[in-house]
Formats: C-alpha cells, structure tokens, sequence
C-alpha cells in the first residue's frame, strides 16, 4: 500500500483512468481493472442486445398461433439463440466480469487483481468465444435449446460444434475471473481489513468464484465430448452405439445449476450494498448473510437432478434431490429476512438503486416461491416444460439477477465516469422496465398452469390472450431498455458532475475520486467497516459525503485536497 | 526463501519481478502459488467429468472394459509412466535448481524434462498407429479383432502392415462383448486429452528454458518454475492414473 510515494504522477490534475493513457491500443492492452470492466461492460451490454432482439423476435411470433412472422424451424434458432446468448455472453459475465472487475479491487483498497494479466486474457478468450458464437450465427444458427440434449444436438444439422466450443471458450474467461478473484480477496486485503469487514458484493462474489471454479471446468469437458460426439461419434452419448443420452444431462445440469446461482448471487450481493446504503442503516446479519453466499454456492452444486424428474430417474433419487432442493430456499430466505430486518426503521430513500433493490426482492421473492412448486416432484410433473417454468426462472433470471445487475450499474455509475444520470428519466426507464417485466412473465404462470407447453411454435386459440398480454408486455420492457440506454449514454455527455461520494456509502470505493484515478488511491484509504456510516456526512455544498474529521476525499479535481 | 539473499532492484529502490500492486516478493509469490493451485482444481474437475463417465461405463458394462483393455499393450503404457515418474524428478530438481540459482544445472535438468516429455508422446504415437492399424477405434470405425485373421485389416492406413507385424498384443482368449468401440471412446477421449496437456507442458518448460538461459530465475524469483512444475506434476499424476485404469483391468 506504499502507493503515494512511488505514484505523484498519478496526481495531475483531472487525469483519471479513462482519459489517461489515451488511444486505442491503450484499452486494447490495457492491465487495468477498471478499464477491462468497461471494456466487459460494453461487451456484455452488445450480447444483451443480441439476446434481446432475439426475445423480441420470439414474442412477435408467439403473437398468433400458427405462423406470424417466421417458420417453425427459425422460431427453434431464434428461442435458442436467445437463450444462449443471454445465459452465456450475458448473465453469467454480467455482474462479476463487469461490475465485479471494476469495483472488486477498489473495495479492497488495492491496486489492482491478483493477475491483471490473467483477467485482460479472460477479456479478449470472451471476445473470441463471442465471435465464435456469432459465427455460429452467420451459419444458420443452433435449433437445440440452450440446454443442448442429447440425442437430438447430435442428430441436427445446425451448428451445434461451433456453438459448443464458443461455450467452452467461454468457460475459460469465467474460470480465469474466478481464479483472480479469489486470490486477490486472499492476498491483496488489506491487513486492517478481516473477513467480516468487507463488503457483502465480496462476500457473494467469491461465492461466484467458487461456483466458476468448480463448475465450468465439468461444462467444459461435456461439452467438449458433445463436440467430439456430433464429430467424431465416438457413441458415449448415443444409445444406438450403447451409449447413454440420459448420463449428458447429468453433466451438463451439473454445471448448469450451480450456474444458476452463478448468477443469481452476485446480484444478491448488489442487494446487500443498495439496501444498507439506501437505508442508511447497518446492515442487519452480516455473518448470516455472508455465510449463506457460501450455503448457496454449495448446496447448488447437490440438486441439479431435479431439472430431471422426467427423465426416469428413480423416485428415490428424485425425492432426495427434491429434499436437497428445497434445503437451498432456506440460505436464500436468510438473506431476503435480512434485508428487510435492514429496512425495518431505516430511512429508505427512493433513489434509483433502490428501485431496483426494491424490484429485485419482489420480483426475486415471486421467482423463490414458484420455485417451491417446481422443487416438489409431485407439483413438478404436472408443471415440467411449460411455460410456468419459463416464468418461473425469468423472474429469477430477469426480476433478479438483471435488475440486480442495473441496480448495481445505476449505484456505480457515477463512481465509474464520474457523471450523474437524470433521476427522472432513471424513474420513467424503471418504470417502463418494471411493469413490462411483470406484464410479460406473470400471464405466462398462468397460461402455463393451464398446459401451454414451452418451447412450441404453436398454441391452442385459448392461450392467445395471454400470449398477446405477454409480447406486449416484452415490447414495452424493451422500450424501456433502450430509454434507459439512452438517458445513460446522455449522462455520459451532458451529465452533472459526481462527486466522489454521491449516495454516503461506506465501502472503499467511495473514498476515490469519480472516476478513479488510473492507479485507483492517490492516498491509503481509510480501511473501516463496510456499512460504518457513521463515518460519513452530507456535505451539500460538494453535492456528496464525505469522511468526518477527516480530509476531504480526492475527488480528481484538487478541490477537496486542503 | 533465503534471508542472505538480496532482491535485486531496479533504479527506484523497487524490487525487479515485482508487480507495482504487490506491497512484497512474498505476497507476490504466494498469490501466484495459490492461483496456480485453484487453476490445477480446475484442471481436476476437467478431467474429473471425463473420469465419471469411465467409471460409469465400467459399471455398466464390465465386460466390455475387460475384453478391450487387452487390446492394449501394457508394457507401453509401463514404460510411459516410468518415462513421466523420472520426468516429475528431473521437473521438481528443476525448481530446486532455480531457487538456488544454479543456472546451468536447471537448464539441463529443464532440457531432460522436455525430452522425457518427448519420448512419452513418441511412445503413445507409436500406440496410436498400432490401434489405428488395427481400426481398434471408436464408434462405427471400431473393428473387432476376429475381422483381421487375414492380416488385411481394412482400417490400416500406409503403415498398417509394419504396424501390425510389430504388435506385441496377443488376442484376448473370452468372446468379444457387444460394443467394445466404446472402450476406445473413452480411450482416445481420455489419452488425447492428457497428451494434449503434455504437449502443453512442454511448450510451458521450452518458456522457462528460454528464460532460464537469459538467467531470469534466481533465490529472489522462482515463481513461474515453481507452478510449471506443479502443473507437470498433475499431469504425470493423472497419467499415474489412467494407466491402471485402462491397461491393467484384466
């Protein structure tokens, strides 16, 4: 942490990361944490996008019964594709390789990750898992699913090798994140700071970490043998050479699971971040909370039989995975008490972080629960494959792991260029986002209890209402998506300046100027207690908090330094 | 680490090797040693989904593991695991050599090391002609032992005959099972994907000969030999495994 002496040149004035060095070559080779987040960011915000588009593509066609826009074969590429693309090139980097990389280090008060070398690679293997995934495209696409099962990945003539090795690609930008983020949590904490000093993200991201490690590498091998299977046959997969179809869902649910969580519990750590600062309030159960990262990251790991309760696997199994399954609602509901014991007498402001946090307990608490339906075998085979299921796990995947993710994106903003958003048009692009959401999802739990099966091109005349509700629900979500795309690309130009701490949070991030400078401190941070907001007053002529009793924090303009 | 040992440093008072948002060589060394431990779990998982359908297949069908493993010769695989066992020497010899700063000793034992990995894969290239020669593959290119009696395996590539006439593997005595080809699935599946990590050993020790002739490591800097090293020794380890489980069954 001898950072002040070796680095003044660090402090000229108004030189932060983003505009020094500058050109292209600078963010194309640069180590820097901060910048590979950027350079995460606007990659996986490209992917949504591309995912996105194809969900619009699918609510158009589900319009009517029968054929609205496309044929039945690229209504197969275009679901899959969605699905793919955003569980791949989106979800599962979002939070961790994006906000995770920028603001991971800065809350530890260093200087970087363990390995920058390691995480600039994990960048550029994304990017080429991303233009191999494209390709795959560009050749007519997969028709599979996500979920690519066998015995029918290997029978269809799409492009289901290149598919799977643009996955398996992408396996190893997770694992080198993974890997990096735990040794930098280990090795670069600072000696003041314990375990239970960190902030909760930390907490939840080496939970992620943990998941990418041992996870992604059993993906990679069994995607590796669908490959070699479709390629070569080699007959492992394929009852027809005495192999086993059954054993590849096995593998692949393994992995894809715990990928579930992989997802989920960054987004749980945002939560834990936007409730505590937006209530003010220290942070109720923080040894509970921290600890049910880990129960979770677990537990996941023991259940993936009961996306298999169909598949004839025995009804003891299936009742032991459906005990396990529901074990993992129990660390999850620690949390959910937790932030509402938080909240209990708090003063909530309703900034827009806290929408999302907001969103993100109701929507994630309707995803929990349907969940329950699902975990019980009974309730499960009536419901299997329907669209109860598609709800089910886009209130989780969408309710929370995204809006967890726009939480965290409006909260760092600010702190990431240094410049505030219109809170207002934050509220209306929430607004247009959030009642889409729900306008598309919640109809199709019922039209899914009612037998509407997922994945088919074509419905009963008695589901089209719902599925009419559901698309128009879609496009107005997408709506407002690109409203808040817009409102944040203007902040870029024409917003206000942020000071250095805008929302009076207590972790270490806040002590840095907005946006930091190149080698993120230009003095030691004060290491305290991630929600010790005490700490911190309202100054309201520099619009921010800052330290009491204290120098000001640098905010990069020579300003605050006395 | 030696306390008499000075840390070289560069014109900033500022040890040479260490990255600027390390505070010491030691946090330096230990986060590196630990990334590489948390990468070889990795690499266990890797290897260990393709372990899990080997064990799986074996249990549902034995007989077939039984009969196809005497397809194989035994006493390449012999000799390939004593090739890899004194490679891990002349590997953890190395790492010896270059935190003590014995540069000429480390090239050597680092030059051996490469070689031995050499002869490994010139053995199982010499076993994979045999099996190809023989169609002992996977899948719909498997062919059984009793459609050869005529010498003229129509699998046999250019080199089939010589290949053939030097196979030591006498022909099991008990009746062929029904697909045998799966064995060989795993086998190739399994043996390609650890000579895959050999091939990228070696292109990982060649790196460190050439930094160790430009005499980058010494008492103060050892780290890239060190987890070099401990990958090597995984991959030897899992060798150490496939070898009984696929050569030794009958």
């Amino acid at each position: 942490m001898s950072s002040a002496d070796t680095h003044v040149h660090d402090d000229h004035e108004g030189r932060n990361y983003l505009n020094y060095p500058r050109g292209f070559l600078s963010w194309a080779f640069t180590l820097d944490h901060k910048r590979i987040g950027i350079m995460y960011l606007v990659a996986v915000l490209v992917a949504f996008f591309l995912g996105g588009m194809f969900a619009m593509l699918v609510r158009a066609e589900l319009l009517t019964p029968g054929k609205t826009i496309m044929d039945a074969d690229q209504y197969n590429i275009a679901f899959t594709m969605h699905g793919a693309i955003m569980i791949f090139l989106f979800m599962i980097p979002a939070i961790p390789a994006a906000l995770g990389n920028f603001v991971l280090p800065l809350m530890l008060g260093a200087k970087d990750v363990a390995f920058p070398r390691l995480n600039l690679l994990s960048f550029w293997v994304y990017v080429a898992g991303t233009l191999l995934a494209l390709y795959s495209l560009a050749v007519g696409g997969v028709d599979t699913g996500w979920t690519f099962y066998t015995p029918y990945s290997t029978t269809t003539n799409t492009a289901v090798i290149s598919v799977t090795m643009a996955a398996f690609i992408l396996g190893f930008s997770s694992i080198f994140t993974g890997i990096n983020f735990i040794v930098t949590i280990h090795k670069l904490r600072p000696k003041e700071m314990s375990w239970f000093d960190m902030p909760l993200f930390l907490w939840s991201t080496y939970a992620t970490s943990i998941i990418q490690i041992l996870g992604t590498p059993v993906v990679a091998i069994t995607l590796l043998l669908l490959a070699v299977e479709k390629g070569l046959k080699i007959g492992i997969f394929d009852p027809a050479l005495g192999g086993d179809p059954v054993l590849f869902q096995h593998f692949f649910w393994f992995y894809s699971h715990p990928a579930v969580y992989l997802m989920i519990l960054p987004a749980m750590g945002i939560m834990s971040e936007l409730i505590t600062c937006f209530g003010r309030k220290r942070i109720f159960g923080y040894k509970a909370i921290a600890f049910s990262s880990v129960a979770i990251a677990v537990i996941g790991f023991l259940i993936w039989g009961h996306h298999m309760y169909t598949s004839g696997q025995s009804a003891l199994v299936g009742t032991i995975f459906s005990f396990l399954t529901s074990i993992v609602a129990i660390p999850s509901a620690i949390k959910a008490f937790n932030w509402m014991a938080t909240l209990y007498k708090a003063s909530v402001r309703f900034e827009t972080p806290m929408l999302y946090a907001f969103s993100f307990l109701w929507l994630f608490l309707i995803g929990g629960l349907t969940g329950l339906f699902l975990a019980t075998m009974a309730t499960d085979v009536h419901l299997h494959d329907t669209y109860f299921i598609v709800a089910h796990f886009h209130y989780i995947m969408v309710g929370g792991a995204l809006f967890g993710f726009l939480g965290g994106l409006h909260y760092w903003w600010p702190k990431m260029f240094g410049k505030m958003y219109n809170q207002r048009a934050a509220l209306v692009g929430w607004l247009l986002s959030f009642s889409g959401f729900n306008l598309t999802f919640f109809v199709q739990f019922w039209i899914g209890q009612n037998g509407m099966p997922r994945r088919y091109y074509n419905y009963d005349p008695e589901f089209q209402l719902g599925n009419q509700i559901s698309s128009i629900g879609a496009f107005l979500s997408a709506i407002g998506f690109f409203f808040i795309a817009a409102y944040l690309i203007h902040s870029l130009v024409k917003g206000k300046k942020a000071s250095a701490n805008p929302w009076g949070a207590a972790s270490l991030e806040w002590q840095t100027a907005s946006p930091p400078i190149p080698h993120n401190f230009s003095e030691e941070p004060k290491v305290m207690f991630a929600y010790d907001f005490q700490q911190w007053e309202l100054k309201s002529e520099e619009e921010g908090y800052v330290l009491r009793d204290s120098r000001p924090p640098d905010d990069g303009s020579g300003e605050g330094r006395g | 680490m030696s306390d008499s040992y000075t840390v070289p440093k560069d014109a900033h008072g500022h040890p040479m090797n260490l990255q600027h948002h390390f505070d010491t060589p030691l946090q330096q060394f230990e986060s590196g040693k630990m990334g590489m431990w948390i990468f070889l779990m990795t690499e266990i998982l890797f290897f260990g989904g393709i372990f899990c359908a080997y064990s799986i297949f074996r249990a549902m069908h034995p007989e077939i593991f039984h009969y196809a493993s005497q397809l194989l010769d035994w006493k390449m695989g012999a000799i390939n695991t004593v090739v890899l066992i004194c490679s891990s020497l002349t590997m953890a010899w190395s790492v010896r050599c270059a935190q003590l700063g014995q540069k000429q000793l480390l090239i050597i034992m680092l030059s051996l090391t490469i070689a031995l990995a050499g002869v490994f894969m010139a053995v199982k290239y010499v076993e994979y002609s045999d099996k190809f020669a023989h169609g002992y593959l996977w899948g719909t290119h498997y062919t059984s032992p009793s459609a050869h009696d005529s010498k003229e395996g129509h699998a046999a590539g250019q080199e089939g005959e010589h290949a053939a006439a030097s196979s030591a593997v006498s022909l099991p005595d008990s009746p062929e099972p029904k697909n045998v080809h799966l064995f060989f699935g795993i086998y190739f599946f399994m043996t390609g994907l650890h000579g895959v990590h050999v091939l990228g050993g070696m292109i990982a020790i060649g790196w460190l000969l050439l930094r160790a002739v430009k005499g980058h490591f010494g008492p103060g800097y050892a780290t890239p030999v060190d987890a070099v090293g401990l990958y090597w020794h995984l991959v030897d380890l899992i060798w150490i495994f496939l070898f009984p489980l696929l050569y030794l069954i009958a």
